[in-house]
């Protein structure tokens, strides 16, 4: 690990303004300290914020729920407010991680959260989002647990955030503060896919900081749940996963969310599988009808073409799970 | 188990503000070996001012300066102790290299495998990913401080009671996350205690008797 000096920020003017002169950001630590000790990252100031006032839940007035960017995985996984009006979320971080990290990590923290790509923790290996332009050792190599959709040919490397899975799904927005003011960006445009540029991984600001990520309020009666596929039940990353809510009136499907995990560069909205279930009747040759088309613009590499059947029977599963039918 | 050597370049002798000595026996330990190897590989590799480093990584101009440092004052197990930390210094290595609290373990030092859990602020947390220094003020308890004399804590002795470790080198790690599942109260079925301790890799497989042993301590079972 490269020495770094340490400050504390007790207010967010404070944090700002170590932020604008090139600190480092920590939340739960748990990403950052890590590739810290990897050499992969090596900030010379961090910043710490764990003392904002950033730690709230609270409902809109629009009716959504807006989660402050401290809040920990664990507290937002139990809080009232989330269980019951968005289960996909509660159950994306429960199966996030361990217990001990969701206690530490950060909803913040948890959408900065860097892949999991083996190359671009080995800094003895080619890689384009660690070191730009010297190349990208997965694409012909061991390349099983990564990305079959966004991918170029500079990275090919997944998100490996849960719950960033349904915030995609539910369309939620991010709240940024930086020295010149708030703003708040799409979920959606938030987290970037490579390009030429898998270093570029956010629409962050040089300084800014997260201060909430912002669920819309959607029509109720509103099903949702998490679905996540890995190579060991309890804590792993996904290598499918399928966030999915619908809201269903009078025996129709009036609204679907639904995105994919563990197989996009960034988290996958399925739009193409949205629209074949809204308008529709429940019943599971409409789940195997729409999940045909969860893999669409798929480009699987040497080791990972098995994601592709098994996106599909992901979502498909969720569906079933969450729209009803046997 | 991990050879990866301490993040923390001040020597294990260095930088308390009391009295505290590590280990009494004047025999070298198997402990006191291995830090003394690391540090002094260290000084023949970088010789670097202000305590050896064991990485021998830094940027060229750190070669010249001294790693930042901070001062901590943090309670463990009960006792308040201010000691001065490299910066880069995690709570296992605290615990374990300066202050002789040797029960936390590392086995991944990334997060991965639960051996070093311990509760700051009552909370179970990764301390090899916890840095020292953003601890100032907090409660840290580790397997040490959860007996209360010579009675043992019931988890504990629910582990002995139940058989629950083969060779023990995740048991304090299993021991300390069943503290906090407990106390989350996720115990309402030996389902959700495996999936609520699945944060504490067992190589000897010991899972069935560990989620028994929990449910003992949470039910009276
Ligand atoms: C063994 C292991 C298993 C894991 N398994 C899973 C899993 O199954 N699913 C999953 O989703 N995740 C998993 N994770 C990842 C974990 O969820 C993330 O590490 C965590 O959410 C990061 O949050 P943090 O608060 O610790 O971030 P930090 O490490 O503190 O920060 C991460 C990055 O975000 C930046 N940052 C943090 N907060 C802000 C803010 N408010 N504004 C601007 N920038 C900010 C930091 O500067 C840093 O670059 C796992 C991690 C480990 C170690
Ligand atoms: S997939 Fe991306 S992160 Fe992995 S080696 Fe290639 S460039 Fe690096
Ligand atoms: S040593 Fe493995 S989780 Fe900390
Ligand atoms: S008892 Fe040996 S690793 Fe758990």
């Amino acid at each position: 690990m490269h020495p770094f000096s340490y400050t504390r920020a007790t207010d967010t003017r404070q944090a700002l303004h170590a932020g604008r002169d090139g600190g480092r950001y920590i939340a739960g630590g748990t990403t950052l300290v890590d590739l810290m000790r990897e050499t992969v990252e090596r900030p010379r100031t961090l910043v710490d914020i764990s003392a904002l006032p950033l730690r709230e839940i609270m409902v809109t007035r629009r009716g959504g729920l807006r989660i402050g960017a401290l809040v920990r995985m664990s507290e937002a996984a139990a809080h009232r407010g989330v269980r019951a009006l968005y289960p996909v979320i509660s159950q994306a971080l429960e199966l996030s991680a361990s217990a001990q990290l969701r206690n530490m990590a950060t909803i913040g923290g948890n959408i900065m959260q860097r892949t999991r790509c083996t190359y671009f923790r080995d800094v003895t290996a080619a890689c384009n989002k660690r070191e730009p332009g010297s190349g990208c050792a997965a694409l012909h190599g061991v390349n099983r647990t990564h990305a079959i959709l966004g991918t170029s040919d500079d990275c090919v490397a997944t998100h490996p955030s849960d719950v960033a899975v349904a915030f995609a799904a539910l369309e939620a927005s991010v709240h940024l503060m930086g020295a010149d003011g708030e703003r708040t960006v799409p979920f959606a445009d938030f987290l970037l896919k490579p390009g030429s540029t898998p270093n570029r991984e956010q629409a962050l600001r040089p300084g800014e900081l997260i201060t909430a990520v912002e669920l819309p309020a959607l029509p109720r009666p509103l099903r949702s749940g998490y679905l996540k596929v890995r190579d060991r039940q309890s804590y792993e990353f996904a290598l499918t996963s399928a966030a999915v809510a619908l809201h269903i009136r009078h025996g129709v499907i009036r609204e679907a969310k639904v995105a994919a995990g563990g197989v996009g560069t960034v988290p996958w909205k399925l739009t193409a599988v949205e629209r074949q279930l809204i308008g529709r009747r429940p019943s599971d040759a409409l789940w195997t009808k729409a999940a045909e088309h969860a893999a669409d613009g798929a480009r699987p590499l040497q080791h990972n073409r098995f994601k592709v059947e098994l996106l599909k029977r992901t979502v498909e599963r969720q569906l079933r799970i969450v729209g009803g039918g046997k | 188990m991990s050879i990866e050597p301490p993040e923390s370049t001040v020597s294990p002798s260095e930088g308390y503000s009391e009295g505290y000595s590590e280990g009494s026996s004047s025999a070298p330990s198997r402990r006191t070996f291995i830090a003394t190897t690391a540090v002094g590989s260290a000084v023949v590799a970088g010789g670097l001012i202000g305590g050896p480093s064991v990485f021998g990584v830094e940027p060229a101009d750190a070669a010249t300066q001294a790693p930042p440092t901070s001062s901590v004052s943090v309670t463990v197990n009960g006792e308040r102790r201010t000691v001065t930390v490299d910066n880069r210094t995690s709570l296992l290595d605290l615990l374990r290299e300066r202050m002789g609290l040797t029960g936390s373990k590392k086995g991944c030092n990334a997060g991965a495998c639960g051996a070093c859990t311990v509760l700051v602020d009552g909370q179970r947390v990764n301390s090899c990913l916890t840095l020292a220094v953003r601890l100032d003020g907090a409660e840290v308890t580790t397997i040490e401080g959860l007996a209360k004399g010579e009675r043992l804590h019931p988890l504990q002795q629910a582990f002995i009671d139940q058989d629950a470790f083969q060779c023990g080198f995740c048991t304090s790690g299993q021991i300390m996350s069943g503290v906090g599942c407990i106390k989350e109260g996720h115990t309402g079925s030996p389902e959700e205690i495996r999936e609520f301790m699945s944060g504490n890799i067992c190589r000897c497989g010991c899972y069935v008797k560990i989620v028994r042993a929990v449910e003992q301590t949470a039910h009276g079972k």
